[in-house]
C-alpha cells in the first residue's frame, strides 16, 4: 500500500518533471518559431512600405527605382520611400529596445521613452539649440538631443522617486506624463517664433519618419550601434535586476552600475532617434508587453525580439499613416499615439490601488 | 462660560476678518480686470486715447479708431474675458470636486475632447455656430464619462483618473491631427487654435452664445458652490453634512463640461488656464469661501494678459495658448514635485 502510493507519488513527480522539461524545450522551439514569423512579417512590411504610399506606383517602376533610377514621378516617389523605410526600421527598433530596458530598469510596466518625457526632452533640447545657439550640423543635433534625453530622464526619475515608496509605476508615469506635457508646451513656444526651423513645428512636437535621407541617417548610425550594443550587453544584468535589488546584489551584480549602464544605452537610443525623427511615443510601451506575451521574460531574448517587433510596429504605423489620410499623410507619431494610448490606459487600469 | 464666550467672539471676529479680506480681494480683482479690459482696448500697434475708446464703445464713428478698437481689439478682448471666465470657473469646479489640482479639464482630456468634436464638426460636417457648440458639449460630456468609467475600479483614485485622462488626451490629439490633415486648407493658424487655443479672428457675434452658456452653466455651478465646498472635505463628510454627493457630482460635471466645451468650441482649449486659475485664486483669497468666482476672474485675467503678451511683447506673434502653456508648464512640474514630496494626492 505504502509502496504503491510511493510509486504513484514518484510517477506524479516524473510526469511533472516531464511536463517541465518539454515545456522548456517547446519554449526554445516557440521562440525560434516566433523569430521566423516576426522576420517574415518584417520582410513583408518592408516590401509593403516601399510599394504602398500616398501615390500608387506600378510594379515595374518600383523595380526600376530600387535599382537606382529616378526618371518618372513614380520612381522618384519610391526612391524617397527607401530611406524612409530604413529609418522606420531603425527608429522602431531603438525605441522598442529603449522601452524594454526602461521597463526592466525601473520595474515599471508603464515605462516608455515617450511617456516618461525622454523623447520630448531630446526634442526640446534640439529646438532650444537651434533657436538660441544656432546649431545646424546633424552631428550637433544628435549630441544636443542625447544631452536633452539624459537630462529629462534623470529629472523625471528624480521627481518620480521623491516621497514615500520610491519610484512606484504610477508616480513615475505621472511625473513623466506631466513633464512631457510641460516640455511640449515649451517646444511650441520656442518653435512658433521661428518658422524657418527645419521641418517646422510639427516635426518637433509629433515624430515622423517622412523626412528621411540616407545622409541624415549616416550620422546617427554610430550612436544607434553603440546604444544597441550596450543594451544587448546589459540583458543579463536586467534579468538579475528583475529579481529585486537585494537579490541582484546577492548574485554579484553591481546594481547601481548596471542601472546606469542600461540607462546610458537607452538615452543614446532615444536621443539619436529623436534627433532625426522627432518624439515618437508609445512604441516602447506596447512592444515589450507584446514580446513578453510571446516569448517570456528573459531579456536575452526579449531585447532582440523587441527590436524586430518595434521595427514591424513602426513600419506598419507608417504605412497606415500614408494610406488613411490620402492625399496627405499622417506622421507616424500620431498613429502610434492612437494605437498606444488605449494600451496605456489598459495597463493603468490593471495597476493595483496600493500604488496610488 | 466667559472663556467660552470669549473664544466664540474670537472665532467670529477672525471669520469676519477673513470675509472682509475676501471681499476686498474680490472687488480689487474685478476692478483690475476692468482696467485690463480698457487697457487692452487702448494698447496695441498704436495707442488709442481713452476718450476715443469710450466714444467707439458708445457707437460713435471715430476715424482711425473705429476699426482698430471696434473691429480688432474689442472682439478679442471680449472673447478673452468670456473664455477666461469659463475656463477658470470650470477648472476650479473640477479641481475642487476631485480634490486634486491636477484633475483640471485641460489635463484630463475634457477640453481636448471638446476641441476634437469642434474640429470634426467644422471640418468634416461643415457645421458652424451653435451646432458646433452643441457638438462640443456632447462630446465633452462623453469624454468625461469615458474617463470616469475607465478609471473606476473600487472607486476612482486620483492618480489613475489623471493618467487615464492623459492617455485619452493623447488619442484625441491624434484624432485632431488626423482630422486637420484631411481638411482641404490645412494651416498652422487653425491647427494652433484647436491644439493650444487662440483668440485670433474673434468676432463679436460669437460672444452672445458664449455669454449665454456662461450664464446658464456657470449659474448652475455657482448655485452648487455650497455643496462643492462640502465635497472638499471628502465624500463621507459631505454626505454627513447633508449633501447629495452623487447628484452634486453629476450636476457639477454637467455644468463644468458645458461651460468649458462652449468656450472651447470658439477659442480652442487655451492651455492650462483651467489648470492655473484655481490655485492662483486660492493663493489670493485664502481658504475662506468658494473659489469659483475668484478662479473665474483669474482665468479672464490670464487670457487677457496672455493674449497681449503673445501679440505685442514678444518678437513674433503667438496665440494666447502658447503663452499660457509656457506659463503653466513650470507650475505643473512644481506641483508634481510637491505632490510626491508630501506623499498626498492633495
Amino acid at each position: 500500500m505504502t509502496g504503491r502510493s510511493a510509486s504513484l507519488a514518484m510517477n506524479a513527480n516524473v510526469t511533472r518533471a516531464r511536463a517541465v522539461v518539454p515545456a522548456a524545450h517547446v519554449s526554445t522551439q516557440r521562440r525560434s518559431l516566433w523569430l521566423v514569423v516576426l522576420l517574415a512579417v518584417l520582410a513583408l512590411l518592408v516590401a509593403g512600405s516601399i510599394a504602398i504610399g500616398t501615390r500608387d506606383v506600378a510594379l515595374e517602376d518600383i523595380w526600376l527605382a530600387l535599382s537606382g533610377q529616378v526618371d518618372s514621378i513614380g520612381q522618384a516617389a519610391v526612391s524617397v520611400r527607401i530611406p524612409r523605410t530604413l529609418l522606420a526600421v531603425l527608429a522602431g527598433a531603438s525605441l522598442a529596445v529603449a522601452g524594454t530596458i526602461m521597463q526592466g530598469v525601473t520595474r515599471n510596466p508603464l515605462a516608455d521613452p515617450g511617456i516618461l518625457g525622454v523623447n520630448m526632452g531630446a526634442s526640446l533640447a534640439v529646438v532650444v539649440g537651434v533657436v538660441w545657439f544656432n546649431i545646424d550640423s546633424a552631428q550637433a543635433f544628435i549630441w544636443v538631443a542625447i544631452g536633452g534625453a539624459a537630462c529629462s530622464a534623470v529629472f523625471v526619475y528624480t521627481i518620480g522617486s521623491l516621497g514615500r515608496g520610491g519610484a512606484t509605476p504610477l508616480k513615475l508615469a505621472l511625473a513623466g506624463a506631466a513633464t512631457s506635457i510641460a516640455l511640449s508646451s515649451l517646444v511650441i513656444a520656442f518653435v512658433l517664433g521661428r518658422n524657418d526651423i527645419a521641418g517646422g513645428l510639427r516635426s518637433w512636437q509629433i515624430g515622423g519618419v517622412g523626412g528621411a535621407t540616407f545622409e541624415r541617417m549616416e550620422h546617427v548610425l554610430p550612436f544607434l550601434a553603440v546604444g544597441f550594443a550596450i543594451s544587448l550587453l546589459s540583458a543579463r544584468k536586467l534579468n538579475a535586476l528583475a529579481l529585486g535589488d537585494e537579490m541582484a546584489a546577492g548574485l554579484g551584480e553591481r546594481v547601481a552600475w548596471a542601472r546606469a549602464a542600461a540607462a546610458f544605452g537607452t538615452v543614446l537610443l532615444c536621443g539619436a532617434t529623436t534627433a532625426i525623427c522627432g518624439p515618437i511615443g508609445f512604441v516602447g510601451l506596447v512592444v515589450p508587453h507584446l514580446c513578453r506575451l510571446l516569448i517570456g521574460i528573459d531579456h536575452r531574448w526579449l531585447l532582440p525580439f523587441s527590436a524586430i517587433t518595434g521595427a514591424c510596429l513602426l513600419l506598419l504605423a507608417d504605412i497606415v499613416g500614408r494610406i488613411i489620410a490620402r492625399p496627405s499623410e499622417l506622421d507616424v507619431g500620431i498613429v502610434t499615439a492612437f494605437v498606444g494610448a488605449p494600451f496605456f490606459i489598459w495597463i493603468v487600469r490593471r495597476q493595483r490601488v496600493r500604488d496610488l | 462660560m466667559t472663556a467660552a464666550a470669549f473664544q466664540v467672539e474670537a472665532i467670529a471676529s477672525s471669520r469676519r476678518k477673513r470675509q472682509t479680506r475676501r471681499r476686498t480681494v474680490l472687488i480689487a480683482a474685478t476692478l483690475l480686470l476692468v482696467a485690463m479690459f480698457v487697457l487692452a482696448l487702448m494698447l496695441g500697434q498704436s495707442f488709442t486715447p481713452p476718450g476715443n475708446v469710450i466714444r467707439v464703445l458708445l457707437g460713435q464713428d471715430v476715424p482711425g479708431a473705429s476699426f482698430t478698437v471696434g473691429k480688432l481689439r474689442l472682439p478679442r478682448a471680449v472673447m478673452s474675458i468670456l473664455a477666461g471666465l469659463s475656463f477658470g470657473l470650470a477648472g476650479a469646479a473640477f479641481q475642487i470636486m476631485l480634490r486634486n489640482p491636477l484633475a483640471s479639464p485641460d489635463i484630463i482630456g475634457i477640453s481636448v475632447g471638446a476641441s476634437a468634436a469642434a474640429v470634426f464638426a467644422i471640418v468634416v460636417l461643415s457645421l458652424n455656430g451653435p451646432l458646433v457648440s452643441l457638438f462640443a458639449v456632447l462630446s465633452g460630456l462623453g469624454v468625461a464619462l469615458l474617463i470616469y468609467g475607465l478609471s473606476f475600479r473600487n472607486g476612482v483614485a486620483g492618480t489613475r483618473l489623471i493618467l487615464v485622462g492623459i492617455g485619452v488626451s493623447a488619442m484625441l490629439e491624434s484624432f485632431i491631427a488626423y482630422t486637420l490633415s484631411k481638411a482641404p486648407a490645412w494651416n498652422l493658424q487653425e491647427a494652433m487654435r484647436w491644439l493650444t487655443g487662440s483668440v485670433n479672428g474673434a468676432q463679436l457675434s460669437q460672444a452672445l452664445p458664449l455669454l449665454l452658456a456662461l450664464l446658464v452653466f456657470g449659474g448652475l455651478l455657482l448655485s452648487r458652490s455650497r455643496d462643492l465646498e462640502a465635497l472638499r472635505l471628502g465624500d463621507d463628510m459631505a454626505a454627513a453634512l447633508g449633501t447629495d454627493v452623487p447628484r452634486t457630482r453629476a450636476l457639477v460635471i454637467f455644468a463644468a463640461v458645458g461651460t468649458i466645451a462652449v468656450a472651447t468650441a470658439v477659442t480652442g482649449p487655451i492651455s492650462f488656464v483651467a489648470f492655473l486659475s484655481g490655485p492662483i485664486a486660492a493663493r489670493m483669497v485664502g481658504a475662506q469661501g468658494s473659489l469659483l468666482i475668484p478662479a473665474a476672474l483669474v482665468g479672464a485675467a490670464l487670457v487677457l494678459i496672455g493674449d497681449y503678451v503673445g501679440q505685442f511683447l514678444l518678437p513674433g506673434r503667438y496665440p494666447v495658448g502658447v503663452i499660457t502653456g509656457a506659463l503653466g508648464a513650470p507650475y505643473l512640474i512644481y506641483l508634481i514635485i510637491r505632490v510626491n514630496r508630501t506623499g498626498k494626492s492633495l
